[in-house]
C-alpha cells in the first residue's frame, strides 16, 4: 500500500497511521456484493438554470467524504449562499483507506457519499467502474479557463467529460539546504547532469550527507519525475484498450539515472515519511528534497530545527532550454454517480473550488497550493515571504513551475496495482542497489499481465 | 464447592426422564448461539466460497470460472512463498515463545521470585499494547540510522545490525510477535499451574521429590492441555500473520512485499488489485490449511497420549 501524500500539509503522518488500520478481510469480503454502480444517468444534456435554482432551494443534505482538515470553514461559505443545502462532512481516511471504503460502499450499492475528496491519480480508477458523475451538464465546462491547464487535463475524461473539480495541486520542485550548498561550494543544479555531479561531490566531501533521498517506496514521486521527463506510461484509448509503456526510452533514461546514483551510493533511498526520514531532514543528512508545492509548508512543520536554511528552486531539467515539471499530490472534489441530488452536489463541488473566496481560503486555512489561475497570479499569495525559507517568495517559485507542467499525462485505471508493482520491482531495485533497468522490464511485464487478466487489451511494451 | 454438593445418589430420581422434560427448551437454548454462528460464521464463509468460483474483471464484468481460481492459486509462486514463510516462522518462533512462556510460568509458580506480581504484569503488558503501537515502536528500535541499536553500535565502532534487511526480517518479526504474546501464553500456563491440587506436591515431597523433580513429573504433565491450547492459538496466529509485517512494510517496503505472508497477500489482492474473487480463493485455501495444521497438532498430541 503506497502512500500518496497529498496537499494536506501536516496530514502525511496521519495518513501513515490511518493506512495501518487493517480492515478485516472477512468483513469486507462479505460486504461486497451486487454489481457495481450501473449508472443510468443520461449523457451530457445540460441542466437548465431553473432546475438548478430549484434544486438549490430544496432542503437537501449532502454527504461529503473528505480528509481536509477544517474544511467546514469553506463549506460555511457555501451554506451561507445556499442555506437550503447542508453538507455533512465525514472523514473516511486519507487517500487509499478512503478509496477502499468508497469501493466497498459502491459495490454494496448503499452507503456511498454524494461527494468525495479524490486525488488526481485516483480518478481513472473510479471512472472505469462508472462511479463518477460527469459534471458538464451542470455548467462545469464554463470553469475550464479558471483552472490551470494541466489540472483541467487531469480531471477531463477521454470524451471531454469533467469528472471532478481541481482543488489543490503539487507541481514538483526542489527544496535545498542553502547552508550545505554554500559550505561545499555547490551551485543550485539546473540540469540533472549537474545534479548528479553535485551528488557525487557532496557525498565525497562529507560521507554523512547525501544530496537527496529518492524514497524507494514513493511511487508518486517517481510518477512525478516520469511526468517531468515527458513520459506517457499509461494511455487509454477506448474503455478497454491501454498502452503500457513503463519500460520505454524515457522511462529507462530515468531508471538508469536514479538506479546509477543509488548504486554509487551518493543518494539516499530510504522510505519517506518515516521517523528515520524525518530525523534525516532535521539533522542535515539530506541537502535537498525533491518535492511538490505542498512540500514547503509541510517541511516547515516537520523540520523545525532547520528553519531559515532552506530555499526553493525548480527541479533540475533534462533540457534546460525547455523547463518542465510533473505533479505529485493535490486533489479534487468529485460527485458520486449514485447521488440522489446530482444538481446540488455538482454545484457544491464547483463552488467549493472555484468561488474566489472559497478557493482563497484554502490557501490561508489549509495552506493548499492553488489550482486556479487567478490565485497563482495573485500577489497576495505569491508575494508571501516565509522566514523558514529566508524570506524567499517560495509560492512564486512554485507558481512559475506550475505553468511548466505537461497537460497530457494520464493515469491508469488500476493505479493501486501499478503502484504496488512499482514498489516491488523498481523501488526494490533502488533500495537494493540492484538493476533498475531490468526492474523496469519486470514492472512492465507484471502490469501487462495484470491488465490482461482484468480484461484489457494491452498495447506497447 | 464440591464438598458442599448433595451426594449424587440423591439426584437420580430427577434424571429418570431426561428426554421427555424440556424437549422444547433445548433448541431454544441453542438458538442464540446457532443463529449467530450461522449469520456471522457460516454465511460469510459460504459467501467467500461462492465468490471464489467467479472472476470479476474491470473490463467485461463477472464470469463463472469454476475451480480455475483454485488451480491458479495452487500454482501461484507468491502464495506458496508466503505460506512457506509463515510455516518457517511457525517452526522457529512458536517453540521459542512457548518455551519462554513455560519457563516464566514455572518460575512464577515456584514462589521463589520476589515481586512476582510485578514481574507477571511486566511480562503480560506487551500483550495489552496494541500491535500497531508495538510495530511502530519496534520499527523505531530497529531503525538502521537513528535506532538505539544502530547508534550504540556506531559508538562502539561496530557494524550496525540491519534488523530490517532481507535476511533479518523474519527474525525481527518473530522477536516482535514473541515479545507481544509470550505474556499472554504465560498467563494461560500459569493459570493451569494454579489448578494443580496442593496435595500432589505434598505427596511428592513426602516421596522425596525436589523442586526440579516436581516441575518435571507433576507440573509439566499437568500443563499439557494448556500447552496444547496455546499451541493451537499459535498455529492460527502464525499462519494469519498480518499486522506486524503490514506495519513494517512502511519502513522496509523493499523487503516486505505485498505477498510477504499469505494473509497479507489476500489483503493486497482484494484491496490493491481489485481481485476480490481471487482473494476469496486465497483466504479459503489459507483457512483450509489452518484447519489441517490445527488438526495435525491435535492428532499428534492425541496419539502421544494414547501410546
Amino acid at each position: 500500500m503506497p502512500t500518496f501524500p497529498t496537499s494536506a500539509p501536516s496530514a502525511s503522518r496521519r495518513s501513515f497511521l490511518a493506512a495501518t488500520g487493517a480492515v478485516s478481510l472477512g468483513l469486507a469480503l462479505s460486504a461486497c456484493g451486487g454489481s457495481g454502480g450501473a449508472g443510468g444517468s443520461a449523457p451530457a444534456k445540460p441542466v437548465g438554470q431553473a432546475e438548478i435554482d430549484k434544486a438549490l432551494k430544496t432542503p437537501t443534505e449532502l454527504t461529503f467524504w473528505t480528509w481536509v482538515p477544517n474544511i467546514a470553514k469553506e463549506i460555511a461559505l457555501f451554506e451561507q449562499k445556499y442555506p437550503a443545502v447542508k453538507i455533512k462532512i465525514v472523514n473516511a481516511g486519507q487517500g487509499t483507506p478512503q478509496y477502499t471504503k468508497l469501493r466497498t460502499a459502491l459495490k454494496a450499492g448503499s452507503g456511498a457519499p454524494d461527494l468525495v475528496q479524490m486525488e488526481y491519480q485516483a480518478i481513472p480508477t473510479f471512472t472505469i467502474t462508472d462511479s463518477l458523475l460527469d459534471l458538464r451538464p451542470y455548467g462545469a465546462s464554463a470553469l475550464k479557463d479558471r483552472f490551470v491547464d494541466w489540472t483541467w487535463g487531469q480531471v477531463s475524461g477521454r470524451d471531454g467529460e469533467v469528472w471532478a473539480i481541481p482543488q489543490d495541486t503539487g507541481p514538483m520542485g526542489m527544496l535545498y539546504r542553502k547552508d550545505i550548498f554554500d559550505r561545499h561550494g555547490i551551485q543550485v543544479p539546473r540540469t540533472w547532469d549537474e545534479f548528479a555531479a553535485a551528488a557525487r561531490k557532496l557525498h565525497k566531501a562529507d560521507s554523512g550527507v547525501y544530496l537527496t533521498n529518492l524514497a524507494a517506496n514513493q511511487v508518486a514521486a517517481w510518477h512525478g519525475l516520469l511526468w517531468q521527463a515527458g513520459a506517457k506510461p499509461y494511455l487509454t484509448s477506448g474503455k478497454s484498450v491501454i498502452t503500457l509503456s513503463v519500460d520505454d526510452a524515457v522511462s529507462r533514461k530515468l531508471g538508469e539515472y536514479w538506479g546509477g546514483l543509488a548504486k554509487e551510493g551518493v543518494i539516499g533511498v530510504e522510505p519517506d515519511f518515516t521517523e528515520s526520514w524525518y530525523a534525516g531532514l532535521n539533522k542535515g543528512k539530506y541537502a535537498t528534497w525533491l518535492t511538490a508545492a505542498w512540500g514547503p509548508v509541510f517541511l516547515s512543520g516537520s523540520a523545525k530545527a532547520t528553519a531559515g536554511k532552506w530555499r526553493a528552486a525548480p527541479l533540475p531539467q533534462w533540457d534546460a532550454a525547455k523547463p518542465s515539471s510533473g505533479n505529485w499530490g493535490g486533489s479534487t472534489t468529485a460527485v458520486i454517480r449514485s447521488t440522489k441530488n446530482p444538481v446540488a452536489a455538482a454545484v457544491f463541488a464547483q463552488f467549493l473550488n472555484s468561488d474566489p473566496a472559497s478557493a482563497r481560503m484554502f490557501t490561508t486555512e489549509q495552506f493548499f497550493f492553488p489550482a486556479t489561475k487567478p490565485l497563482l497570479s495573485d500577489a497576495g499569495f505569491t508575494g508571501e515571504t516565509p522566514s523558514f525559507y529566508g524570506g524567499q517568495k517560495v509560492n512564486q517559485v512554485f507558481a512559475d513551475i506550475s505553468t511548466t507542467v505537461d497537460s497530457a499525462f494520464q493515469w491508469p485505471p488500476f493505479l493501486d496495482q501499478a503502484a504496488t508493482d512499482w514498489t516491488e520491482t523498481v523501488g526494490k531495485s533502488l533500495a537494493d542497489k540492484g538493476d533498475t533497468a531490468a526492474a523496469l522490464g519486470t514492472w512492465q511485464t507484471r502490469l501487462s499481465t495484470y491488465a490482461k487478466s482484468q480484461g484489457f487489451t494491452v498495447k506497447g511494451g | 464447592m464440591s464438598t458442599t454438593a448433595v451426594p449424587p445418589t440423591a439426584r437420580t430420581p430427577r434424571n429418570t426422564h431426561p428426554r421427555s422434560r424440556g424437549s422444547g427448551a433445548g433448541p431454544l437454548f441453542v438458538a442464540p448461539f446457532l443463529i449467530l454462528f450461522v449469520l456471522l460464521f457460516l454465511a460469510p464463509l459460504g459467501y467467500a466460497a461462492y465468490l471464489s468460483l467467479f472472476q470479476e474483471r474491470l473490463v467485461g464484468g463477472t464470469v463463472f470460472v469454476g475451480l480455475d481460481n483454485y488451480v491458479t492459486a495452487l500454482k501461484d509462486p507468491q502464495l506458496l512463498h508466503g505460506v512457506g514463510r509463515v510455516a518457517l516462522f511457525f517452526v522457529i518462533q512458536v517453540p521459542l515463545m512457548l518455551l519462554l512462556a513455560v519457563l516464566f510460568a514455572l518460575a512464577l509458580d515456584s514462589g521463589l521470585l520476589r515481586l512476582s506480581r510485578l514481574i507477571r504484569l511486566g511480562i503480560f503488558v506487551p500483550y495489552a499494547v496494541p500491535s500497531v503501537v508495538a510495530a511502530l515502536m519496534w520499527g523505531y528500535l530497529y531503525g538502521p540510522d537513528f535506532g538505539p541499536f544502530a547508534q550504540a553500535s556506531r559508538h562502539l565502532h561496530l557494524p550496525a545490525p540491519h534488523f530490517l534487511s532481507d535476511g533479518w526480517m523474519l527474525g525481527s518479526l518473530a522477536n516482535i510477535v514473541t515479545w507481544e504474546f509470550v505474556g499472554y501464553n504465560m498467563i494461560i500456563l500459569y493459570a493451569a499451574l494454579r489448578t494443580i491440587p496442593q496435595e500432589l506436591y505434598e505427596a511428592a515431597a513426602m516421596d522425596g521429590a525436589g523442586p526440579w523433580r516436581i516441575a518435571w513429573s507433576i507440573k509439566l504433565p499437568a500443563l499439557r492441555p494448556a500447552l496444547l491450547l496455546t499451541l493451537l492459538f499459535s498455529v492460527i496466529g502464525s499462519f494469519q500473520l498480518f499486522n506486524e509485517p503490514n506495519l513494517l512494510m512502511k519502513i522496509a517496503p523493499d523487503v516486505i512485499t505485498s505477498s510477504y505472508t499469505a494473509n497479507l497477500y489476500a489483503y493486497s489482492l482484494a484491496f490493491t488489485g481489485q481481485q476480490l474473487n481471487y482473494a476469496a480463493t486465497v483466504s479459503f485455501l489459507l483457512g483450509l490449511l489452518i484447519v489441517i495444521a490445527s488438526y495435525a497438532v491435535l492428532l499428534t498430541a492425541d496419539r502421544r497420549r494414547t501410546s
